[in-house]
């Protein structure tokens, strides 16, 4: 990997990336590039430092890797959970929050705005500006806000005003066409915290170093724990952010001053599969009548296309409109993916591979029952894809999975979602039914 | 049609009306009429909106608007049909989304686009999430069918950058008037005289048009005062068209409020050269 390319280069990921904003937003763009570029890649100012130094007293890095027994057991194969549920806030999303916080406060920027999906990327922000004591406001889908309320209330105890977006279907999509409307209006003063590898260069690089963390200490924790790197690395993906933050040092070792060069030294990396695990939603087929996508697996399913500032897979139908794309997992439910993620699956460098809500919500009772380990819907996708596996040998030896979130957030979804279905490992759902019920 | 764009000739001579609908907004029989009441309130050229699902630069009035549009079926074939349909002389400029130039036809590129909207007669393009930095492919395939490419100007663009905008550009130069998404607004920000000048001074000789917030007469006349060679009106217009299809009031009936307002609009720009001229005595 070439110098240029290493810094992000052009923003470019083969044929993907790219800067496609309204001219309003060029400016910040490039002042936002100028900023990645010397803060984060050269460590201006100790930058990094100070950013390690927070994620550790702040946001309680590192997260253990620990050996899964119950699953090793039914799989037969030995698998070990990052456990990035344990993070401060229940989500890996407090690296990039955090991150991008910091940098807006280097940059002179008075003002945060964020959108979210799930919420876990908003509640995110709001700790990390309510912890560096930044105004914040977070744009979220009021379909979005009815499915996740603990976690509406989480980012309003944390400061942040929470504006509802009623236009759309209501979901992240809708919410990211709302934050970069205030961004156009407020781009001067203000610092627009994009909560996944998407958007326009410099955001895909620079949530990526970010969430770096998380592939640094899961290779070092994987010599210490059996010895050598994994045979696989299984996450999944939405826009990808957790999925880019436990793959990229294992796709470029190295990529940041300061990295521990342990991890570095660890070597061999082509020879760990990684695996992307996508919302296959209801199902894989397009209704194209409608414009629906019931599934959110962009880079299975999707066509090459330019949505929120990037060129990349798109759920789209033939003319280019976006679909409106489904999951059982609101922070699953995005109709594109991060342009890094997209090129490494066109490589063969990553595999995308999805499963189905049914499978899903199945893991999500299983880790929680075999593991005393409450999942997000998001992870349970990744765990869901172990169970779907044939024959999971097949996987390798050494199989880390990364367990994105955990689930509070996602409980009363869940109630719901399990209310309707016929689950063979879910608990019985009358209790939660009718009066006296937690409903 | 084909050949050559038309769009310098709406800027020779006097300071141009330009307004904004999008096509096939509330349906399409009523949005071809529409667009043609304003040609009679003295359109000088017309930006037509082809609708894109994510349209991140508008405001709540052209959000809606497209929202209906699409919903009342408008695609990309239909935004063809609909332009070969208007029965109009003014120039024609293609306002839309750069994913729908992008994958139209059957390679990805955005040449088969513009060649058919070429042949439609459309005579130029504005594509608000395309920077100078994208914009290559797309200046290359207008350069191949004579077409224009109209790039917008915002009050954050640097003198670089600008100078970057105006070497991309042709047709006119788009200037908006202040920050933020499209949008009527009570008044014209001072920005707008800044960005004028700013442009000025690079000696291009790429007509100014100015938009984002104009909705009347004395706005229209400010504008012109300050320097600019035309005003890009769309939302005020567009609430006129929202208006008509919540009250359910007859086509022909709104047809006529948009030609009213049309005119004041042209009018307002008519009288912003006398009072130029009148400041330069």
């Amino acid at each position: 990997m070439s110098e240029q390319q290493r810094r992000g280069g052009d923003g470019k990921f083969g044929e993907y990336g790219g800067q496609y904003v309204p001219e309003a937003l060029m400016p910040a763009i490039e002042e936002l590039t100028d900023a990645y570029e010397r803060y984060v890649l050269d460590n201006e100012d100790g930058f990094m430092d100070e950013f390690r130094e927070r994620l550790r007293d702040f946001g309680g890095r590192p997260t253990p890797l620990g050996r899964a027994d119950q699953l090793s057991e039914r799989y037969g194969v030995e698998v070990y959970l990052k456990r990035e549920d344990l993070l401060h806030g229940g989500a890996h999303k407090l690296n990039n929050a955090l991150g991008q916080c910091l940098l807006a406060k280097y940059m002179g920027k008075e003002r945060i705005v964020a959108e979210t999906g799930a919420g876990q990327h908003g509640t995110a922000t709001a700790m990390a500006a309510a912890h560096l004591d930044m105004p914040c406001e977070i744009y979220m889908g009021r379909r979005d806000i009815n499915r996740q309320r603990p976690n509406v209330f989480r980012m309003r105890i944390n400061g942040a005003e929470v504006n509802p977006v009623d236009i759309g279907r209501g979901t992240l999509k809708e919410a990211i066409n709302e934050t970069m409307r205030d961004w156009a209006t407020t781009v001067e003063t203000t610092h627009y915290v994009i909560g996944s590898i998407v958007g326009p260069h410099p955001f895909p690089s620079m949530v990526r170093d970010f969430h770096r963390p998380i592939s640094a200490e899961t290779k070092r924790q994987s010599i210490d724990a059996f010895g050598r790197l994994p045979d696989a690395v299984v996450a999944c993906a939405g826009g990808g952010s957790n999925t880019m933050g436990i793959f990229s040092e294992f796709v470029d070792a190295g990529g940041l001053p300061g990295t521990d060069p342990a991890t570095n030294e660890a070597g061999a990396e082509d020879d760990v599969d990684l695996y992307a695990v996508e919302a296959g939603g209801s199902s894989l087929a397009v209704d194209e009548e409608r414009g629906v996508a019931p599934n959110s697996a962009s880079l299975s399913t999707g066509t090459e296309g330019v949505l929120h500032g990037a060129r990349t897979k798109v759920l789209q139908d033939a003319d280019g409109q976006i679909m409106e794309s489904h999951s059982v997992s609101s922070g699953l439910d995005y109709a594109g993916v991060g342009p890094e993620l997209a090129n490494l699956v066109d490589e063969g460098r990553v595999d995308a591979v999805n499963v189905d809500d049914d499978a899903a919500l199945e893991a999500f009772h299983r880790l929680s029952q075999a593991e005393g380990i409450i999942p997000a819907l998001e992870t349970a996708h990744a765990l869901a894809y172990l169970e779907e596996h044939d024959d999971p040998s097949e996987l390798g030896e050494y199989v880390v999975v990364n367990v994105s979130g955990r689930g509070d957030k996602d409980l009363e979804s869940a109630i719901e979602e399990t209310a309707t279905r016929d689950l063979p490992n879910a608990p019985e759902m009358g209790v939660f039914e009718g009066e006296g019920g937690l409903r | 049609m084909s050949g050559q764009s038309h769009i310098p000739a709406a800027f020779d001579g006097e300071p141009a009306f330009v307004p904004y609908l999008a096509a096939g907004d509330p349906n399409y029989e009523a949005s071809l009429e529409y667009v043609e009441a304003l040609e009679r309130a003295g359109a000088d050229c017309i930006e037509l909106g082809l609708p894109f699902s994510e349209p991140i630069a508008e405001g709540p009035t052209i959000q809606q608007a497209v929202v209906r549009a699409l919903e009342g079926g408008m695609t990309v074939e239909r935004y063809f049909e609909f332009v070969s349909e208007l029965d109009v002389d003014t120039p024609l400029v293609c306002m839309t989304y750069y994913n729908l130039i992008y994958r139209y036809g059957d390679e990805e590129g955005p040449e088969p686009f513009v060649e058919r909207a070429a042949a439609e007669g459309i005579d130029g393009f504005v594509v608000p999430d395309l920077p100078a930095e994208e914009a290559g492919p797309l200046r290359e395939a207008c350069d191949e069918h004579g077409r224009d490419l109209v790039s917008i100007v915002a009050p954050t663009t640097g003198e670089e950058r600008l100078q970057r905008l105006v070497d991309l550009s042709s047709g006119y130069l788009y200037i908006q008037a202040r920050l933020g998404v499209t949008g009527a607004r009570a008044s014209v920000s001072d920005r707008t005289s800044e960005s004028l000048a700013r442009v000025a001074e690079t000696g291009t000789d790429l007509p100014r048009a100015v938009g984002f917030g104009i909705s009347s007469f004395e706005q229209a006349r400010d504008v012109i005062a300050a320097g600019a060679d035309g005003v890009i009106v769309g939302s005020a217009l567009v609430d006129i068209v929202a208006e008509g299809h919540e009250t359910d009031r007859p086509v022909a009936e709104t047809a006529a409020e948009l030609e009213e307002l049309g005119r004041e609009l042209k009018e307002g720009a008519l009288a912003g050269t006398e009072t130029e001229a009148s400041q330069a005595d």
